[in-house]
């Protein structure tokens, strides 16, 4: 499967020229190929996972590679939902160029086998990971909302307009969608933490045992817990809600990749070299 | 063969006061286009009379006699001197008059150049001249041709973008904080031409409430009616702006009316909101520095001339591309124009009949090898003569005037019929 993993990946690549084209030229036939390469790119990606996944016998997430895969995956699918349900279309300007991106990263990577691939037999399992992974995806999206934010208010602000101003949408849209992607990455890493937690105990013998991934996703967790609060109790929202999804991205960041490469988890086996 | 002549002023070339003379209001429109109907010098017209301009656009044999009368018959109409006005008068002839034409459409010739109603009246005054049937076969042609290329230039090119007046400025800022302006409350602070302007364009993008304070209560009050808003104490705007999302604020007071602390003060109760002041004032009444404020964006009258002298710039750039369509669209017309000659269309449609006639005279003898030589000449021969026989009439028509005048249009109808227009 690994040809319609590359013309998945070379898809999306076209959907990211279509996107520079729009950002430039600001034609809509390009906005309307570049969204329709995205979902033909994505369809195939798709095929590839669960070819993938049918091969190994599990969820496809046994070496970084294939975790970085999922990753761009799940990147694709919670912009396309959120596409068709906010009709942002300059949003793809950042979700293809990273799709696209991790999606090479992901080519370059070695394919090492599964050390234990018992470990990863189990329907809790895969509700942890994708929930997690399309969570986690939301989160990006909306650190990608608030950079347009931030561009498109220092547009106003200082009174410049220029290049971002007409070719971006109106703050309200960008702060609500933002919003909205917050509220759908806490659900589901909500989700994912509490199956995770389960599945610690079913295969570990205990929920909590302090791990530095679990103690990071902790602190990922709270941090998005208070920005959604005070959000709704203090209005915490346009400027400083842009800057804390932003910040909180990066958090997310340090949980899922720094964890693995720089401190000691259990974690390891997902982004195997 | 009829010219196409076009008799016109507009606000370049006359001052108000002569404009306001010469206007043709709908009714006016109506009677003069029966009048001119109704003289055989003047074979087609349309005529368009906007607040900026009148254009008379005219299809006809006899150019200078044409232009003479229709002077005459405005300066008659209109009860002026035609001293007054005959300075004021632009005329083009032919492939001129054409690009005029174009270029009035595609709001190249505007006051503000680009602004959108022009096409719209244009296509009122056509339809006058369709229902009393001013316009024929060449004014038809032109003026399809005419609307179709000011799409064209409006889609193609940014001519129509961005605002060019202060309050529609306003409105587009408001629309790129707000997204939707619908339901959002406005607070009117004073009055102003200005200041009332943008409170009226902000109803007509569907603003919610509108909030009137004004340092005489009774002012206050009469311009609530107005807006069908509601009027409050000058002393209760603080309190007043937790609830509303645009201030517009237009006093003479000479010295700040909202202060950065009260804004930020404000801001805590609405929750961050975002909040848009628009500043059309001089002096200010809002302080400059509540722009720093989270979600706060004060907008003052030299910020949005700014705007809008940029916007205009924007146009004049984009004029230029427009120009470029036009200039391909003169091009075009003529090629058409000049198919209404008569000897070319006579030439393709003998060129059209014989190929016709060559094509099945070639497949029929393919067929019947067992013919001599001479049988095969006389069938040519008779094929030939046929020909000349079927076009000897139509020929004779098209060549003696045979349709009492209107030439073009005959010459039109040939080429429809025997579908000339593909080859020549």
């Amino acid at each position: 499967m690994e040809s319609v993993f590359i013309i998945a990946t070379i898809i999306y690549m076209f959907s990211c020229a279509c996107y520079f084209g729009y950002l430039f030229f600001q034609k809509s036939i390009l906005q309307r190929s570049a969204i329709g390469l995205m979902a033909a790119g994505f369809a195939l990606h798709t095929v590839s996972l669960v070819a993938c996944g049918i091969r190994a016998g599990n969820f496809p997430v046994n070496n970084l590679h294939e975790t970085l895969s999922v990753t761009g995956w799940a990147i694709a699918a919670v912009f396309l939902v959120f596409f068709f349900k906010y009709k942002l279309k300059i949003l793809g300007i950042y979700a293809a160029p990273l799709i696209t991106l991790v999606m090479i990263a992901a080519y370059q990577m070695p394919r090492p086998v599964a050390q234990n691939p018992q470990l990863l037999k189990s329907w809790w399992l895969a509700a942890h990971i994708v929930t997690i992974f399309l969570g986690n995806a939301a989160f990006t999206l909306a650190c990608g909302l608030g950079i347009l934010y931030l561009l498109q208010e220092n547009a106003i602000k200082k009174k410049t307009r220029g290049f971002f101003f007409s070719r971006l949408p109106s703050l309200d849209l960008l702060d609500t969608t933002g919003y909205a992607s917050i509220v759908v990455g806490f659900s589901l890493i909500t989700i994912g933490l509490i199956t995770g937690i389960v599945y610690a105990k079913a295969i570990w013998g205990r929920f909590w045992s302090w791990d530095p991934k679990e103690v990071w996703s902790a602190i990922t967790w709270l941090f998005y817990a208070a920005l959604l609060h005070e959000r709704l109790t203090v209005g915490w929202r346009g400027r400083r809600a842009a800057i804390m999804a932003i910040i909180g991205f990066g958090v997310l960041l340090f949980t899922f990749f720094g964890v693995n490469f720089l401190l000691q988890g259990h974690h390891g086996t997902f982004t195997a070299m | 063969m009829r010219d196409i002549v076009l008799l016109g002023l507009n606000h370049k070339t006359a001052p108000v006061d002569v404009r306001e003379c010469i206007a043709f209001t709908a009714d006016e429109t109506d009677q003069a286009l029966v009048m001119l109907r109704d003289n055989p010098t003047i074979g087609e017209s349309v005529l368009f009379s906007t607040c900026n301009r009148i254009e008379l656009l005219m299809a006809v044999d006899e150019c200078e006699a044409a232009v003479t009368l229709a002077k005459q018959f405005i300066a008659e109409f209109k009860k002026v001197p035609l001293s007054q006005f005959e300075k004021s008068l632009y005329q083009y002839v032919g492939d001129e008059a054409v690009r005029h034409t174009l270029q009035v459409a595609a709001s190249l010739d505007s006051m503000v150049v680009g602004e959108p109603q022009i096409l719209g009246q244009m296509k009122e005054a056509y339809r006058k001249a369709t229902v009393e049937k001013t316009s024929g076969v060449i004014l038809n042609k032109l003026l399809h041709r005419t609307f179709f290329v000011a799409k064209k230039i409006r889609t193609e090119t940014g001519i129509g973008d961005h605002a060019v007046s202060i309050s529609y400025a306003a409105i587009e800022l408001g629309k790129k904080i707000f997204g939707d302006l619908e339901g959002k409350r406005v607070m009117l602070v004073g009055a102003g031409e200005m200041a009332e302007l943008a409170v009226e364009h902000l109803i007509r993008n569907r603003a919610g409430t509108i909030t009137v304070a004004n340092r005489t209560f009774s002012r206050g009050v009469e311009l609530a009616d107005r807006f069908r808003g509601k009027a409050v104490k000058f002393e209760e705007i603080i309190s007043c702006i937790k609830d509303v999302d645009i201030v517009i604020s237009s006093t003479g007071a000479t010295d700040y009316v909202l202060r950065k602390d009260q804004i930020k003060e404000a801001m805590k109760s609405r929750r961050n909101r975002s909040l848009f002041f628009i500043d059309i004032a001089v002096p200010r009444d809002i302080d400059p520095e509540i722009n720093r404020i989270n979600n706060a964006y004060v907008y003052d009258i030299d910020d949005l001339k700014g705007i809008v002298d940029e916007n205009i710039e924007d146009r004049n750039r984009e004029a230029v591309k427009a120009q470029r369509i036009i200039d391909e669209a003169v091009i075009g017309f003529r090629k058409w124009y000049d198919t209404l000659e008569v000897v070319p269309t006579i030439v393709s449609l003998r060129g059209k009949v014989e190929a016709i006639a060559r094509q099945e005279l070639d497949k029929t003898l393919g067929t019947m090898s067992h013919l001599s030589e001479a049988d095969k000449q006389a069938i040519e021969r008779m094929t030939g003569a046929l020909v000349n026989k079927i076009l000897h009439e139509p020929t004779d028509f098209l060549k003696k005037d045979g349709c009492r005048g209107n030439k073009s249009a005959a010459l039109d109808l040939t080429r429809k019929l025997f579908n000339l227009e593909n080859n020549h």
